[in-house]
């Protein structure tokens, strides 16, 4: 009996560690490393006129300050480019610490070292920076209009405007017999992962080696970028990703400052240094997200059929633009959703701000596209009088059309092809699922407590799995243990848990024997990094060919063994036996132990590897020309182009409007990842997901004010959701292979966020029929929009 | 260390007794992450609102990042590193979190192991209201608490199995 692993709700294998406390966090190491703390700006733009820091070289126990004045070379550049791109014509990046400017409240300005963290705060309060200030360019309104500039040598603040066309739209508008103009914007958000950020840094004099430990989401990237900064070798800097308390996209950007910074000290101080963000410092030097405001053009039919579309939009890329305009790109791509197009025009405008940098956040530039295409799929239906859920059916991309080839070019720079899907089944099962057809029924009846009553939908594409590639490699050892690494990293999804899985399926071993490590560069050196929704598509695929082709040396080499036909071989329990013979078999340690020819034995097993064991043929080498000794392989999967999941989710929320309250009484999730690897995993991250959807709508903003000051920078006046606010998400799963890769998987991290503003305003709206053209929405907007409507 | 001037601090941790010399303003979460190395206390803001930082201070839960350690002289602190078993096994709480995905990146849930232990000793059969009560001060980013709340109604299962 063949035990398959793929499939099954398989408990982690990380929690045995962290629900013991046993996890190695950034901070939960280097507890002798010298601190490090930053003095930031308090304004939002800025010259700085002066630093004086003779203050601070009074406190007992300070080490160094330093300023931009003090980096060296490369050091001293602005940070790199991440990701260029043809029409970002003015891409700016930031100084590792400030030069002369700063361009956002949180900017660091100098660093501090000093023997423990309190004591380097009581060192960086003694700092004086002197400022000038100067105009903020605070929110998109301002940034549009140009008054006031970022950088002074950016026009207008637009770093970059970009242009995708499907067909004619124009021409398709002109000639629809219905044209709508619409107006939608969604606010700026934050990851706000519990743990913060985080660097730790070793310089090894005698081996002329720096090691890096770093929350991040990809130490590969982290490396390449302090390598080339610091002008080391690659091979003399390793970075190891520890336990990271959450990403959700504000840890893939690197290196952040500290993240040179930190190294860079510790090599010249020939110390370790360690620096740990604190809650204020996340929220105004980590970056945050979402920040858009769109105009709409449709066209349609008397059906509902959508038949142009023209979308111009506005991106606030914040103060610098490390990312490109992959988000707004992310947007437009990802806008069309699960609709046939034929005429399709987007355009956007990336946009500088005085604020802290915009990078992807969980959702990454599709909640705000989604929120576009469906708020216009819920005005064509009200303009015509017909249901919200017909509307989307009559524009639905039918299974019989997949590849559906949108002509457009995707975030990853390959061609906008969604591989596979069944979009109908999937309304079907959303509508059973929250009770579509009865809910009128629900709506007239009378409610006690004079709450009204709403239900709302909204469908996404995710495009996920993007390249360029991942790596793996996997090494069954001669104690039978199965060594698995992967250069992607983890922030909580389960990756060991989810290889292990395929590992153990792809060489029928138990997945208890498999032992997977993310995020060393020691170990796997190729890799690009935790996003998009990729880590189970790229480096689950990669882990099972790696797998597979560890098998098929095991099977050859168990066949020479044997005696026996490598096709008459199976894997079963780590034994490699002729089938239907378990009898005659050879433990997978065994086959690892005979891989590798031994001039030395070390344990009674291996001296079967020796030179005087057994026969062989004298003009065969212990080691052929087309084989390697050891039982491991290393492969890695690289896809043309990215796979597309897809969702749907309904909601029936209640509304006080006696206080503008929305309670969400039913929340229905269905989903299309593909084959699912652990179930119970994937409906974690949807419910995580759809957490932080709900909190995007109905709770989390950043509030700044006129002058750029950041006013709600704490967990006391950021509303994150606790365990009252945020509903219990009722899921169903649909299965459509993606034809791609060899798994047929699709990724699922991001998913549960995308539609949720667009689900909760189509619902609030159902039920008090105020417009829902922005999100979020406090109780208080609410009431208050809703006390306009009834005065008319 | 500075020339702060520092105090003896005895205190139980998990039922040993330790000795500290800290200065005033050293926090708790920073004595037991730093000086006692028991680093499974996480920090998620110090301003005392996450609740990752949450332990129990005879027997009650309380934020250690907003306790500063020269306060729990004499006093017995129970953190995550004292709930498995005395063969080190895990105990129900942590086995019921691992058995119902109850922690994804695992951050926050010491404090939410501690906040269902305090519950737990308190009323061994919660009901949803009393879990909501209970674990409503302490934040998430991964979860949306539903495997959370799950984890909880197993721990009391577990708890109560002989």
């Amino acid at each position: 009996m063949t035990t398959q692993w793929f499939g099954e709700r398989v408990e982690r294998r990380e929690d045995e560690r962290l629900v013991r406390g046993a996890g190695r966090f950034l901070d939960d190491a280097g507890h002798d490393a010298l601190a490090a703390a930053f003095v930031r700006s308090p304004h939002a733009h800025a010259r700085i006129t002066g630093i004086d820091v003779s203050d601070a070289l009074d406190v007992d126990g300070l080490v160094g300050v330093y300023t931009w004045d003090d980096l060296p070379g490369r050091l001293a550049d602005p940070l790199p480019l991440l990701i260029p791109h043809p029409d970002l014509t003015h891409p700016r990046t930031q100084y590792a610490l400030a030069r002369g400017e700063v361009n956002h409240v949180g900017e660091a300005v100098a660093m501090v070292v000093a023997v423990d963290r309190y004591v380097a705060e009581d060192a960086a309060e003694r700092i004086v920076v002197d400022y000038e200030p100067l105009p903020a360019v605070v929110g998109l309104d301002a940034a549009r209009a140009g008054n006031d500039l970022v950088h002074e040598d950016v026009p207008g603040n637009v770093a970059a405007v970009t242009t995708q066309e499907l067909g004619d739209a124009a021409a398709a508008v002109a000639a629809a017999p219905r044209v709508l103009e619409l107006d939608f914007a969604i606010e700026r958000s934050l990851s706000s992962p519990l743990e913060g950020r985080g660097v730790h840094a070793r310089w090894d004099p005698e081996d002329g080696r720096l090691r890096i430990r770093t929350s991040t989401q990809t130490s590969t990237g982290v490396r390449a970028a302090v390598a080339n900064i610091l002008e080391l070798p690659d091979v003399a800097v390793d970075v190891l990703t520890p336990d990271v308390g959450g990403g959700f996209g504000t840890k893939v950007v690197h290196p952040y400052p500290e993240e040179v910074l930190i190294p860079w000290a510790a090599r010249l101080l020939d110390r370790e240094v360690k620096w740990v963000e604190d809650r204020y410092e996340h929220f105004v030097s980590a970056t945050h997200e979402r920040g858009q405001q769109h105009h709409v053009r449709v066209g349609f039919d008397d059906d509902g059929t959508i038949l142009g579309l023209e979308v111009d939009f506005w991106h606030d890329t914040g103060a610098y633009a490390p990312y490109g305009i992959v988000l707004p790109i992310i947007t437009a791509t990802q806008l069309p959703g699960p609709y046939r197009h034929r005429n399709y025009r987007v355009t956007f405008t990336s946009l500088y701000t005085n604020t802290v940098t915009v990078t992807p956040y969980r959702g990454a530039g599709r909640p705000q596209g989604c929120f576009v295409m469906e708020r216009t799929m819920d005005r064509v239906a009200e303009a015509l009088g017909i249901r919200r859920d017909e509307v989307r059916a009559r524009n639905l991309i039918r299974p019989d059309e997949f590849p559906y080839d949108f002509s457009m070019t995707f975030q990853d720079g390959r061609p906008l092809i969604y591989d596979s899907g069944d979009y109908p089944g999937l309304l079907d099962k959303v509508r059973a699922l929250v009770g579509w057809e009865g809910f009128e029924a629900e709506r007239a009846s009378p409610s006690a407590d004079g709450r009204r009553l709403g239900i709302g939908l909204a469908c996404y594409v995710e495009g996920t799995g993007v390249g360029p590639y991942e790596g793996a490699h996997v090494h069954v050892e001669t104690n039978g243990r199965v060594m698995v690494a992967t250069g992607l990293t983890s922030q909580g999804q389960g990756h060991e848990t989810v290889f292990a899985q395929i590992v153990a399926d792809e060489l029928g071993v138990h997945v208890a024997d498999v032992y997977v490590t993310t995020g060393d560069t020691r170990r796997f050196p190729y890799a690009v990094g935790t996003y998009a929704s990729r880590a189970a598509v790229m480096s689950g695929n990669a882990v099972a060919l790696a797998a597979r082709a560890v098998r098929a040396k095991a099977v050859r080499i168990a066949a020479d063994a044997l005696e026996a036909a490598p096709e008459d071989l199976a894997i079963e329990s780590g034994v490699v036996h002729v089938r239907g013979t378990p009898s005659r078999g050879i433990p997978l340690s065994q086959v690892a132990v005979l891989s590798n020819p031994l001039r030395y034995s070390f344990s009674k097993e291996a001296q079967a590897a020796t030179q005087f064991a057994s026969p062989a043929d004298p003009d065969v080498a212990p080691v052929p020309d087309d084989d390697e000794p050891g039982l491991e392989a290393r492969d890695y999967y690289s896809p043309v182009r990215s796979t597309f999941a897809a969702g749907m989710h309904a909601a029936v929320v209640a509304v006080d409007p006696e206080t503008g309250t929305v309670e969400i009484l039913r929340y229905a999730v269905v989903h299309d990842c593909g084959p699912l690897i652990n179930p119970m995993l994937v409906e974690g991250q949807i419910h995580g997901g759809v957490a932080q959807g709900v909190a995007g709508a109905l709770l989390e903003r950043l509030a700044y004010d006129e002058a750029g000051n950041l006013v709600n920078a704490s967990f006391m006046d950021f509303l994150m959701p606790y365990l009252s606010e945020l509903p219990v998400p009722e899921i169903d799963h649909q299965e459509t292979p993606s034809p791609l890769n060899p798994l047929g998987i699709k990724g699922a991290g991001e998913a549960g966020v995308i539609p949720v503003s667009a689900c909760l305003a189509s619902a609030i709206e159902d039920a008090v029929g105020v417009r829902m053209d922005a999100m979020p929405i406090s109780p208080p907007e609410l009431w208050s929009r809703m006390r306009e409507v009834e005065v008319g | 260390m500075s020339s702060e001037e520092t105090h003896e601090v005895v205190v139980t941790v998990n039922g040993s007794v330790r000795s500290v010399r800290v200065p005033a303003r050293r926090l708790l979460s920073d004595v037991l992450r730093h000086d006692l190395r028991l680093t499974g206390t996480h920090v998620g803001c110090e301003h005392g609102v996450c609740g990752a930082c949450t332990v129990l201070l005879d027997g009650q839960p309380v934020r250690s990042c907003l306790t500063f350690a020269v306060m729990v002289g004499g006093a017995e602190v129970t953190t995550v590193e004292g709930l498995a078993g005395p063969d080190g096994e895990l105990g129900p709480v942590q086995q019921a979190f691992r058995e119902r995905h109850g922690l994804q990146c695992g951050f926050c849930t010491p404090g939410f192991l501690l906040l269902t232990t305090d519950l737990l000793a308190r009323d061994p059969d919660p009901g949803d209201d009393d879990i909501r009560e209970a674990l409503g001060g302490n934040l998430c980013r991964c979860t949306g608490y539903v495997n959370i709340v799950r984890s909880v109604r197993r721990a009391a299962e577990l708890a109560g199995e002989p």
